[in-house]
């Protein structure tokens, strides 16, 4: 029980697409010596009763995210673009289909 | 970008709470909800692992072919579930290999439940009625918990757990059709298994001492007696149906409650076989270390081969082949 095996298979996340004309969606993560070996234990941890028709996995490091931090400086701009939805704009109701 | 003040993640953090959203691994959070949320995910998840170990032993010896392959199913999602749970606790900086290190040294717990022994097959069947059953009352309020990605993972766990509980109880409803003495192993398993069922739910809430926090960050949603009646209102028909008789004379109907009442349980029991003094507690252990060391060599044999695979990929990638032909796309 030495400190070597910590870390000793790195993490990777795993996401499923459950059916075709669906996106993959993240299911979580799971321990894997490389990428092969990380298919195989998704496979068998997040797909047992028939949950999906395709795996992607990538490596935890690999994932690059925005933060909590960064919350306001990656979203509020689009906060005040009200233009940008339909229902901004007003058309009389006797205008049929649209 | 500059990072979120502690006032200001604490206001976010109640918020959050206060609006019954999600808490995410990357937000603010007081430690101490870190720190309660990674012991409590932990301890589940060694429990579902250390819960492989009393079905487990039977699978060799289940009495069909069918029953094997149910029994097999079962344990296996036991393991999935435990490894759901590790990879909830990770997300908030734990690591799946200390968490491990910290059972088999026992410095983390599990649950009392898994330190009985399962004496006869018909413990295979009580287990997944009762014990089954009472980590699903325990479970299916964790769903709404706080943490997103614990209440996600519990998400699936219950989906799964359904099956679990029903083919327990439709293997009793077989054996009670049997012989007198297979009906007598089925009593028999439930007189043993229905006490600790009761004590999973945890020590009673005026001796509960880290509840009022937990419920105060919504990591739990109701006490431990309150899922222990639901437990008990919800299992005594099924008792009925079955035809056993559950091991308490006070059991009975109160009509004013409108609960069963039920008799007082052996919270001295409880703490002793959850402070190491069951039956099983040492065996469970030193099993979970035997498979930790004999699965070491293969740990490390997959890792020395990923390595080298790589560094061959690299050299090839330098040397100007295509890189990434070897390994990578072979298993669609």
């Amino acid at each position: 029980m030495s400190d070597e095996i910590k870390h000793e298979w790195p993490l990777f996340e795993v996401f499923v697409r459950a059916k075709r004309g669906l996106n993959h969606v993240h299911v979580g993560s799971l321990r894997a010596a490389d990428h092969q070996m990380a298919l195989h234990h998704a496979r068998d941890l997040y797909t047992r009763r028939n949950e999906g028709v395709s795996i992607w996995v990538v490596r935890s490091d690999d994932v690059v995210s925005s933060g909590p931090d960064d919350k306001d400086a990656f979203f509020a701009p689009s906060g005040d673009k009200v233009y940008r939805h339909p229902t901004y704009y007003s058309i009389p109701d006797s205008v049929p289909h649209i | 970008m500059s990072a979120v003040s502690a006032a200001d993640g604490e206001r976010v953090f109640a918020e959050t709470i206060e609006k019954d959203l999600r808490v995410e691994p990357r937000d603010w959070m007081p430690d101490g909800y870190r720190k309660t949320m990674i012991r409590q995910i932990a301890q589940h998840a060694h429990s579902e692992i250390i819960g492989m170990q009393p079905e487990g032993a039977w699978i060799t010896r289940a009495p069909s072919l069918r029953r094997k392959a149910i029994l097999l199913a079962k344990v296996q999602d036991e393991a999935g579930h435990g490894l759901y749970l590790y990879s909830a606790a990770e997300t908030l900086g734990a690591d799946r290999g200390d968490l491990t290190r910290r059972l088999i040294e026992g410095r983390q717990k599990y649950s009392s439940i898994f330190n009985y022994p399962t004496l006869t097959f018909a413990d295979v069947g009580v287990i997944g009625w009762l014990v089954d059953g009472a980590a699903i009352c325990n479970q299916v309020p964790l769903c709404r918990s706080s943490f997103g990605p614990y209440a996600r993972a519990m998400i699936r766990i219950c989906k799964e757990e359904s099956f679990h509980q029903r083919q327990g109880y439709e293997l009793l409803m077989t054996m009670m059709t049997g012989t007198p003495e297979q009906r007598e192993m089925v009593q028999d398993a439930t007189n043993r298994w229905w006490w600790p069922s009761l004590m999973m739910f945890g020590p009673p809430d005026n001796d509960s001492p880290n509840s009022a926090q937990s419920m105060a960050w919504k990591i739990k949603r109701h006490s431990n007696d309150e899922l222990r009646q639901r437990f008990v209102d919800m299992t005594v028909p099924q008792a009925e149906a079955l035809g056993v008789t559950l091991p308490d004379p006070e059991l009975r109907w109160n009509a004013e409650r409108e609960h069963y009442d039920f008799g007082e349980i052996d919270w001295a029991e409880f703490k002793r076989v959850i402070s190491g003094g069951g039956p099983m507690n040492e065996q469970r252990i030193a099993h979970r270390r035997r498979a930790d060391e004999e699965g070491a060599w293969v740990r490390e044999a997959a890792a020395a081969h990923a390595a080298k695979q790589a560094g061959a990929r690299a050299g090839a990638a330098a040397a100007g082949a295509r890189p990434g032909e070897q390994g990578e796309g072979g298993a669609a």
